[in-house]
């Protein structure tokens, strides 16, 4: 291991990591090396004291109750409402609506401001390097309104063209949904510059932020995007909550997702008329346990320092990926000179499956396959990749693993 | 391993096989073995219509039959589930459907590879098995 000055030292990282239950575990008989966060993180104590809390203390159903619980229910789940607008820095909470993940954040902005905007002949661009939940929607929409979808292609490193992304640019384009951070490669696209670009064009962009959120400072407002999705799960925070940013003014003026109540003003069987920001996206009754402990991963997250935390996870990545060269015919994909804590990579003909089905046998979680990224697989010429993941919990001796861990499986399968 | 013997001696066979190898690595590494010595498929059966396909690894599997009985031939891209895919082939090529359909297949869990079984969507062994079955059933009906 290295023995250069790290922002965590031991004791610190120890001391995170006695926060996390999980990591206690052993697999097949060795400690759990947990390097598959970009697929979920796990979870602190903090966040699951949260759950158990609420359906022990606070359980009732939210907004509409005049009694002790529902009060209290309802304090919290807005409690995290604002904490969610604190942490990405939304002018204010009313643009931030809770929905199961980013899939679903996505979803709902292509079937409502996607239906009402998009017509025949326009156009919205994406890229290569998106996941299947920032590609689908966007199909089913264009198919449906006979809108063309263009794709800004990347460089054999990783990283988007925006030469290309320049001409891609037409008065036509109304939308550009890209991801912030490739949860394939890592790279880190230059946000600001894309939204400004795609701004100057007037259009509108939605940020899938899934991988972003917990590596990257996020200001919704300095970036400028006008839709921002990230899911809880991959921010320590359980899974099925995640969050729909949108600018407040397209919210308002967006027609609503799906009916029923929560979203509601009054009903008749004559007209129904709509609740206001944001309960007008939010039909029945929320995830209003999993929503209450989001604000305990954020919390979490903050306490433990957000600078320090991806300052940790660039030192692990830069560790990993210094080691990970040394391996002979070890090729890694995604070599953006931005980048953050992912790395993707295949040795010699090796199938990736074969890697982690022996990885998991040295108690090493990674992920394996197309990542949901089949178009840029297909791109890069590959089935799929080997792709570790890094979090705050991680430390450089499980790094260490990860590559004794490569080398044996290298020598068992070559 | 005799072609005439039963899947039950096939199995015993496999397990008796495991049962030497203490290790996790002797287990897989034998496994690896038996997914090299595999001959591939000859390229001309690498056809669509009989891909298995599993969300991250490809399986091909043929079949004939021959004198009332069933033979099979497979291959796959991931060499780990190549040497599963020869164990399923050493029991289950060379028997009648009849056996096929009977067979249980015991012997993943004795040699403690049921989870790769459980691994449905990423490696598409169990959907081989089925599609073993599959290819017995209708034998079986062209007998009948």
């Amino acid at each position: 291991m290295e023995t250069s000055t790290h922002i965590l030292n031991t004791l610190q990282v120890e001391d995170i990591r006695n926060q996390f239950p999980i990591l206690k575990r052993t697999i097949h008989n060795k400690p759990i090396v947990y390097l598959d966060n970009a697929a979920t993180t796990q979870k602190p104590m903090v966040v699951i004291d949260a759950l158990s809390h609420y359906y022990m203390h606070s359980n009732a159903n939210i907004h509409r109750g005049i009694h002790t619980l529902a009060e209290e229910a309802t304090a919290a789940y807005e409690a995290t409402r604002t904490a969610v607008q604190v942490f990405i820095n939304a002018s204010c909470t009313e643009e931030i609506i809770f929905t199961r993940g980013t899939t679903e954040s996505i979803n709902l902005v292509a079937n409502t401001w996607g239906r009402k905007n998009i017509q025949e002949g326009d156009e919205i661009i994406i890229s290569e390097m998106e996941h299947h939940s920032n590609i689908v929607p966007w199909q089913i929409l264009c198919e449906e309104k006979k809108a063309v979808l263009k794709v800004i292609p990347i460089s054999d490193e990783g990283e988007l063209l925006l030469d290309v992304y320049r001409q891609l640019l037409t008065p036509k384009t109304k939308l550009v949904a890209i991801t912030y951070v490739s949860n394939s490669l890592g790279t880190i696209n230059p946000i600001s510059e894309i939204i400004q670009m795609a701004h100057n064009a007037g259009a509108l962009v939605l940020v899938d932020g899934a991988q972003a959120t917990v590596h990257l400072d996020i200001d919704v407002q300095k970036m400028d995007c006008d839709f921002y999705a990230f899911s809880g799960h991959k921010i320590y925070a359980p899974t099925g909550v995640g969050v729909l940013y949108g600018k407040k003014a397209l919210l308002e003026a967006m027609p609503v997702f799906m009916g029923g109540g929560e979203m509601i003003k009054e009903v008749s069987f004559a007209k129904t008329t709509y609740a206001e920001l944001p309960y007008k996206y939010e039909a029945g009754t929320p995830n209003i346990a999993d929503t209450i402990a989001l604000k305990a991963a954020i919390d979490f997250m903050r306490e433990t320092d957000v600078a320090m935390i991806h300052q940790h996870e660039k030192e692990l990545l830069e560790y990993a990926t210094k080691q990970m060269l040394q391996i002979p015919n070890l090729r890694i994909y995604g070599t953006a000179e931005n980048k953050t804590g992912v790395i993707s990579f295949l040795v010699n003909n090796i199938h990736p499956q074969d890697m982690g089905v022996l990885l998991d046998n040295q108690g090493i979680a990674v992920r394996t396959g197309h990542h949901c990224t089949q178009p840029l697989m297909h791109r890069l010429g590959i089935p799929g990749t080997v792709r570790a993941s890094f979090a705050v919990y991680n430390t450089m001796e499980e790094v260490d693993r990860l590559i004794n861990g490569i080398q044996k499986s290298i020598k068992m399968l070559l | 391993m005799g072609e005439s013997s039963t899947i039950a001696a096939r199995e015993a066979e496999i397990i008796e096989a495991f049962a030497l190898l203490d290790s996790w690595e002797e287990k897989y590494e034998y496994i690896i073995e038996l997914g090299k010595k595999l001959p591939p498929l000859d390229e001309r059966y690498k056809l669509a219509e009989n891909i298995i396909k599993g969300c991250q690894s490809t399986v091909w599997l043929v079949a004939n039959y021959s004198d009332g009985k069933v033979f099979f031939k497979a291959d796959s891209d991931a060499v780990i589930v190549k040497g599963l895919v020869s164990l399923l082939i050493k029991v289950l090529s060379g028997v009648t459907p009849q056996e096929i359909l009977q067979a249980q297949l015991d012997f993943l869990q004795e040699i403690g590879m049921m989870t790769h079984l459980a691994q449905t969507r990423s490696n598409g062994l169990r959907a081989m098995i089925q599609q073993m079955k599959h290819y017995a059933l209708a034998f079986q009906s062209i007998n009948s």
